[in-house]
């Protein structure tokens, strides 16, 4: 299951600014490579994609293997080019979403 | 350390039948072995020629928790909308898997560069290569010591 997710946009900028975002997802993103306490392999579960859209157009896209730690962090840039909305969607293995926004003020 | 089930240990000390047997329990899982990194790769580029440079691949030398390493990497680039990278992917040599992250960007990405936590099973080299928009490839590699890996604790009872 995907938790809850902490996300870091300015909440303003000036027009063409680099500006940073930080992202961080409640996941437990299982390996499938642990073994359990019953001796069988614990399955994995693992989001696999994380996409950022600008207002609609896609900005950073991220796939995701077993080796990225659990609670998956992320930072990256974009451009701020005009007010509007940066929408962030995890999706996990199994096709579950978790989609969360932020507001951007650009002057 | 429960890598294996009881069962598997029965599995293999049955199949070598005797002698020998006890040697093979020391045996790990099947690690990403430099070829199997290689075939990653090549599934993630193509077959590009990949040269050492304009890609800077933090981590840091010496790991206490393989669990959770941060990692940033940067690429010299102008990423205008002529001249961006277009991917940057990150490959281990020993975890059980070759391909730790790949990520996209374009031009509206403004600086390529970015950051997250990574797991790491064993001390190895870590090697990030990034596809540039004109489909020259670029890389950076690190030799990380890794005290507690990734993947072996036992998971909580």
């Amino acid at each position: 299951m995907i938790g809850r997710a902490l996300i870091h946009v300015p909440a303003t900028a000036k027009r063409g600014d680099v500006i940073e975002i930080k992202t961080l997802v409640s996941h437990i993103m299982e390996t499938g490579y642990r073994i359990g306490v019953t001796g069988q392999p614990i399955p994995r579960d693992i989001i696999d994609d994380f996409v950022c859209t600008y207002n609609g157009e896609e900005v950073f896209r991220a796939t995701f293997y077993p080796a990225v730690a659990a609670n998956p962090f992320i930072s990256f840039f974009t451009v701020a080019t005009e007010n509007g909305t940066l929408a962030f969607s995890w999706t996990d293995q199994q096709g579950a979403t978790r989609v969360q926004t932020a507001q951007i003020k650009v002057e | 350390m429960s890598r294996y089930s009881r069962r598997k240990i029965l599995q293999v000390s049955g199949a070598l039948a005797g002698g020998g047997a006890l040697t093979r329990l020391s045996i790990r899982p099947a690690d990403a072995s430099l070829a199997m990194m290689e075939e990653a790769v090549r599934k993630a580029i193509g077959n590009a020629p990949i040269e050492k440079g304009k890609v800077k691949l933090d981590l840091p030398p010496l790991v206490e928790n393989g669990n959770s390493v941060p990692c940033t990497v940067s690429v010299d680039s102008p990423m205008t909308a002529t001249d961006y990278v277009k991917a940057i992917h990150i490959f281990n040599e020993k975890n059980p898997q070759p391909n730790v992250i790949s990520v996209k960007l374009g031009p509206r990405a403004g600086r390529a560069n970015f950051s997250t936590r990574i797991r790491l099973a064993d001390t190895q080299t870590v090697t990030a290569i990034a596809e540039m928009s004109d489909g020259t490839c670029w890389s950076d590699d690190i030799y990380v010591i890794v005290t507690l890996a990734a993947c072996v604790e036992d998971p909580k009872p």
